[in-house]
């Protein structure tokens, strides 16, 4: 399958020659597949060189004027470096626009913590209204992104090299029921489900997964709810959505495990599959705290019960 | 005394920010009343000048000029920076008619412009972008990407006025006009109380290449 920054860069580019009201705007960064596009539309393709905070409000800028701005470079500095931008410049100005953050958590795991960005998603989620997505291959990233430029308000999508295999429909704020079962409903966010298919396989539980982070799907959660037993699993900061688990099951009592990136820098290189690895969020990864979470035992003490009662 | 500042004394309750209010007001003036072509019918005619008002502290002088002109009534700013009054402290685009850009943290407006300036020419639009900046403001790194940026896509609709009041805590005399001259922009100096040469120079268009006006309004006690 395509890797999911070129997928990105040719919907783009394709967006751009077929419609006069979208910009694209970059900050060197994948700049080797944008250059043709920018080429022929230099009006409306513009790299702003190193400068991602004039990335930023260069985008907003043009959304005043009615235009529809794409706007891309690591997630890192799109959103962590320039927050301020995203957060006056779109979201305090009121203008839409779809911003592209390319690395995620750990794609650039050589490149070390200044490259990685796994907090982006709950710092966009400090924002009003902002509709936050996480392809999960290059497929979705197709269709998430032609569906982002051709809606309003501002929206982020997320790609990276992690890829699902199985590839699904966007419906905006819907989860896709992947498995039913009696017991305890695991949430795949993003490129996680085939980790989570692997590591629920012979397990009676219900998986849902969506690429839509936001809008969260609190009634696709509740309607497809077994055992009141939820597993989130997303490939950014361990917790992001527990806060929408929570809302939506605010009169069930009910567990939550959080699974996701941890709060410890690792200070690691190596692959990508490592740094899944490290935190947990692999097949292998994910079973075991599975286990942990669903014995039996862990029923034992009620609504007191936790991870300590489930191991003692 | 003039109408506007009639208005402006009107609005009570944000001292801490009059001499920046009063600073801005020969400029704010001579903007709206002879230079920028833009009216109270016209504020959503993407065919409009406009002006972005980055330095949105002490908008006095600002909500004053337009309300004189007509955009909102003038019996808005008696309640300014109220809970209930849709003029606050720093403006809010989406609240008050005529205001551009929402503002107030500093460093946005000139990086917003160059790209209302991009937006507007791949549209074929030829209206101007002008953009009030303090002097102070200068400090924020922000700006300094869009000044090389602005020149190198020879955004000639992009005018960026400097009022000086000589506010910045390590200025040098002369040091802004120099920079942006440096980066490749029309560069003038003028007397920032003065309306005649603020309307000269403001209404300069350079060709193939950014402007800007540095106002200096260094006094600003007994007005």
């Amino acid at each position: 399958m395509r890797d999911a920054r070129r997928q990105f860069a040719a919907t783009a580019a394709d967006l751009v020659e077929s419609d006069d009201s979208v910009a694209l705007v970059y900050a060197e960064i994948s700049g080797q597949y944008l250059r043709e596009v920018e080429a022929r539309h230099p009006d409306r393709v513009v790299n702003v060189g190193i400068r991602e905070q004039l990335l930023v409000n260069v985008g907003a800028g043009m959304a005043l004027t009615g235009l529809r701005p794409i706007v891309h470079t690591f997630g890192s500095f799109l959103v962590e470096r320039a927050f301020e931008q995203v957060k006056l410049g779109f979201a305090h100005q009121d203008v839409g626009g779809v911003l592209v953050g390319s690395g995620g958590s750990f794609d650039v795991s050589g490149g070390g913590r200044t490259h990685q960005s796994p907090g982006d998603v709950a710092l966009l989620d400090t924002l009003p209204d902002i509709s936050l997505h996480a392809p999960g291959n290059a497929v979705e990233t197709d269709m998430v992104l032609r569906s982002a430029v051709a809606g309003s308000g501002l929206h982020y999508v997320r790609v990276v090299g992690q890829a699902n295999a199985c590839t699904f429909a966007v419906t905006s704020g819907n989860f896709h029921v992947v498995r039913r079962g009696a017991g305890a409903t695991v949430v795949a966010v993003g490129p996680v489900l085939d980790a989570v298919v692997a590591a629920t396989a012979g397990r009676d539980v219900t998986v849902l997964y969506t690429s839509t982070v936001r809008p969260f799907d609190a009634r696709g959660l509740r309607a497809a709810l077994g055992s009141p037993e939820v597993v989130l699993v997303e490939p950014w900061l361990a917790g992001t959505s527990a806060r929408h688990v929570a809302d939506a099951l605010r009169d069930v009592p009910h567990r939550l495990l959080a699974l996701g990136v941890d709060r410890v820098e690792h200070r690691r290189y190596g692959t990508p599959e490592q740094h899944v690895g490290a935190h947990g969020l692999d097949a292998a990864g994910i079973a075991r705290a599975l286990e942990e979470f669903l014995r039996p035992a862990a029923r034992c003490g009620g609504q007191g019960a936790n991870r300590r009662a489930a191991t003692a | 005394m003039s109408e506007t500042t009639r208005l402006m004394g009107l609005m009570t309750g944000d001292e801490k920010h009059s001499d920046a209010a009063t600073s801005t007001l020969d400029v704010l003036r001579v903007l709206y009343e002879r230079v920028l072509d833009v009216s109270p019918e016209r504020v959503a005619d993407v065919d409009r000048d406009r002006l972005y008002l980055s330095k949105g502290h002490g908008p006095m002088a600002y909500y004053a000029v337009l309300a004189e002109r007509g955009f909102f009534p003038a019996s808005w700013l008696a309640g300014w920076g109220g809970y209930d009054s849709p003029l606050g402290h720093h403006p809010d685009r989406n609240l008050v008619p005529g205001v551009e850009i929402s503002s107030g943290s500093l460093g946005h407006g000139l990086p917003l412009a160059v790209g209302t300036a991009l937006g507007l020419r791949a549209q074929g639009i030829d209206s101007r972008v002008v953009v009030l900046v303090g002097d102070a403001e200068l400090d924020e790194g922000s700006n300094h990407e869009a000044l090389a940026l602005a020149v190198a896509l020879e955004l000639d609709a992009l005018t960026v006025v400097v009022v000086d009041n000589r506010s910045a805590s390590y200025a040098v005399a002369g040091r802004i006009e120099e920079r942006f001259r440096t980066e490749g922009w029309h560069a003038v100096t003028v007397d920032g109380r003065d309306h005649d040469q603020l309307e000269k120079a403001l209404a300069h268009r350079a060709v193939g290449r950014p402007g800007v006006v540095v106002a200096e309004v260094v006094e600003v006690v007994g007005r």
